[in-house]
């Protein structure tokens, strides 16, 4: 680690927000969720994988990665691109094979299922699809090889809105209906565990709703979603439960309220005529105290309370004393940037920014949502 | 949109698997899911329509040409005259076809993508690959029996102008035009397993080119010993020896032709089933 996620760099007057340590707390699961789980199967882990590691070549995509996907809800698996999320969602089906480590689901290597489909649905890329055959024909192939009933294609050309363009070669499809016909794939064998790469990509907003809407009902019925993304706005309207991996490592994990909290964007927010003596007995009692354009001290470290309170103690006079909670978008963003940062193995410093895809990323990211 | 109509009995892990799960329960289902992707893209259709239209096209033109100068020909080029052999000429330009089929068979599941959602849906990648085999056999014998059947009766039709036609009760000439059609179809296995190994389709098809077409023609440069030694032993001339009555010069038995043949195909599979299952898909 040569970067700075234990020290705060100096705050930027633009940048809002001060980089602090990042809490890797993975026992605070248990405690996770900020709806009830519909199906609570304790101590059953859908999709688990313990120290997995991906090298192709000299690349590591990924590092020794142990994540475990819980039961009945929806996991949303974040990280820039690059970060790994596809490699390590075609490990799980068993397409690559892991350098060194282990990945099990429902217990099992997928390789020693028998017509998976019925446990386990998958969207990796939307055009895993022959574009000569039509929509309709694809999903009958795929049925026949897993034993699933013929009804049933119809059955999810219906689910996903391809009805109507059953007959017609998926080379003709757009990109969103592309991806349709993958989620129906996905959903041919009624299964328990769905796995989504960016599923939302290449959709217009009406598309993305949907699919929104689509995740959030399959996962009342009880399925166990494991979707990956960049949005961190779509992950924060879908997801009750987050993984987060950065060039190849798990960052944090947690409900969103979790990976919030862990982020130290968060800070309290205090304007006073007085800076100049409050700002020292912030500063004496543990806070780092910063000043934004307008004059205004953004302390972090303390909670609100505690800033009043010392306010009151040296009779500081405040005009505004408000908290400001980090977005999960800033809170990605930190967690992300940080593990740009500790995996460059370069002089820090001089050296150019280590790689563009992992600082880009996260930052536009960021634009978007704003 | 609702999603509760979709749902059957039991979604949460609730695993209602088919009852067949033996390793054969698992081929035999994958043999139809290769049986409807076969047939539901066109370039099946086109590549066994040109198989079947070059084999019975050219040994018409073929025929036809040879009738016209025959009487014009010397007396050693007409005593080695094999009319069964000559009418089944057809297969060398049908069997590119037949081959290149072979190959897309797997390079366009890599080319599309669709490999994945292949073996998503069956990991037993040696599975996959053995009904890929087992399914493109079957159906490239029957057209390819349809077209050396074709294109014998065709020839004989045309030699009966000069009384030379064969009858396919000779002896060994209903050897030598089912030999025609397994041909074909050994051609296509060999492609498929390029195809396997190559992965791209390009690639893959231009090693096929060069092992049925090229390698005799080079070979040929070879000094008078050597090159008939080593050609016969290539999959071309080997398998030539299955469809010809009459031994041209240097071939194999028609016996040892279909060992030899049948070898190539069999270990560009091996080798394709191998790399299959060792790769990342």
């Amino acid at each position: 680690m040569n970067g700075s996620t234990g020290s705060n760099p100096p705050l930027t007057l633009e940048g809002p927000y001060c980089i602090g340590p990042i809490g890797l707390d993975r026992s605070a699961r248990s405690g996770g969720g900020d709806r009830p789980e519909t199906h609570p199967r304790k101590g059953v882990l859908v999709i688990e994988t313990v120290e997995v590691t991906k090298r192709y070549g000299e690349t590591l995509a990924v590092d020794r990665l142990t994540l475990s996907v819980p039961p009945g809800r929806v996991t949303g698996f974040l990280g820039p691109n690059g970060a790994g999320k596809s490699t390590t969602m075609r490990m799980m089906i068993g397409l690559d094979a892991p350098t060194s480590g282990s990945v099990r689901i429902n217990g099992r290597r997928y390789g020693d299922l028998r017509y998976p489909l019925h446990e386990v649905g998958a969207l990796l890329e939307a055009k895993a699809i022959h574009p000569g055959r039509t929509a309709r024909n694809h999903l009958r192939w795929l049925a026949e090889s897993n034993r699933i009933d013929r009804r049933r294609v119809d059955e999810v050309l219906e689910l996903v809105g391809l009805g109507g363009v059953a007959r017609r070669r998926a080379g003709g499809f757009s990109l969103g209906m592309g991806q349709r016909l993958g989620i129906a794939a996905a959903l041919l064998g009624d299964p328990g565990v769905l796995l989504l790469d960016e599923p939302v990509n290449g959709l217009d907003p009406e598309g993305i709703l949907w699919v929104r809407n689509l995740l959030r009902s399959l996962s009342a019925e009880g399925r166990t979603i494991f979707v990956s993304s960049h949005l961190m706005s779509e992950m924060a309207l879908t997801a009750d439960y987050l993984v987060v991996i950065g060039r190849g490592r798990l960052i944090a994990e947690g409900s969103v309220a979790e990976v919030i909290a862990s982020s130290s964007g968060n800070h309290v927010l205090v304007r006073t005529p007085d800076a100049s003596t409050l700002a020292p007995l912030l500063t004496e009692a543990g806070g780092e105290v910063t000043v934004d354009r307008d004059g205004a001290l953004l302390v972090t470290g303390l909670d609100c309370p505690r800033v009043g309170d010392l306010a009151a103690a040296g009779r500081v006079t405040l005009h505004e004393l408000s908290p400001r909670l980090a977005s999960l978008e800033d809170a990605f963003m930190e967690l992300t940037r940080d593990s740009g940062e500790f995996s460059n193995t370069g002089p820090p410093a001089s050296a150019p920014p280590p790689s563009p895809l992992a600082r880009s990323a996260p930052v536009a990211t960021g634009e978007q949502a704003r | 949109m609702t999603v509760t109509d979709v749902t059957t009995e039991s979604p949460s892990g609730g695993v209602t698997p088919p009852a067949h799960h033996g390793l054969v329960g698992v081929f035999l289902a994958e043999c139809r899911a290769e049986w409807v992707k076969l047939r539901t893209v066109r370039s099946t259709m086109w590549s066994l329509a040109v198989t079947v239209l070059i084999t019975v096209g050219l040994a018409a033109l073929f025929s036809v040409a040879r009738m016209s100068r025959w009487d014009r020909q010397p007396l050693a080029q007409r005593l080695l005259f094999d009319p069964t052999g000559f009418s089944l000429n057809g297969i060398f330009l049908a069997q590119l076809a037949v081959g290149v089929l072979g190959v897309l068979v797997m390079s366009s599941e890599y080319a599309t993508g669709q490999i994945r959602a292949t073996f998503g849906a069956v990991p037993q990648r040696g599975v996959v690959l053995l009904a890929k085999v087992v399914v493109f056999f079957l159906v490239t014998l029957v057209v390819g029996e349809v077209a050396s059947f074709s294109a014998f009766f065709v020839g004989q039709a045309i030699f009966a102008s000069k009384n030379l036609q064969a009858s396919i009760g000779d002896p060994g000439v209903l050897r030598a035009v089912l030999g025609g059609g397994f041909y074909l179809a050994v051609i296509g296995i060999f492609g498929l397993g390029l195809g396997a190994i190559v992965r791209r389709t390009a690639g893959a098809i231009a090693v096929l080119v060069a092992f049925v077409l090229i390698l005799p023609i080079i070979v040929g440069f070879l000094p008078s010993p050597w090159g008939d030694d080593i050609s016969k032993y290539l999959p071309g001339p080997a398998g030539n020896a299955l469809f010809h009555l009459r031994a041209q010069t240097a071939s194999l038995s028609p016996r040892v032709g279909l060992v030899v043949f049948c070898a190539y195909a069999v270990a560009a599979i091996m080798a394709g089933w191998v790399l299959v299952r060792r790769r990342d898909a």
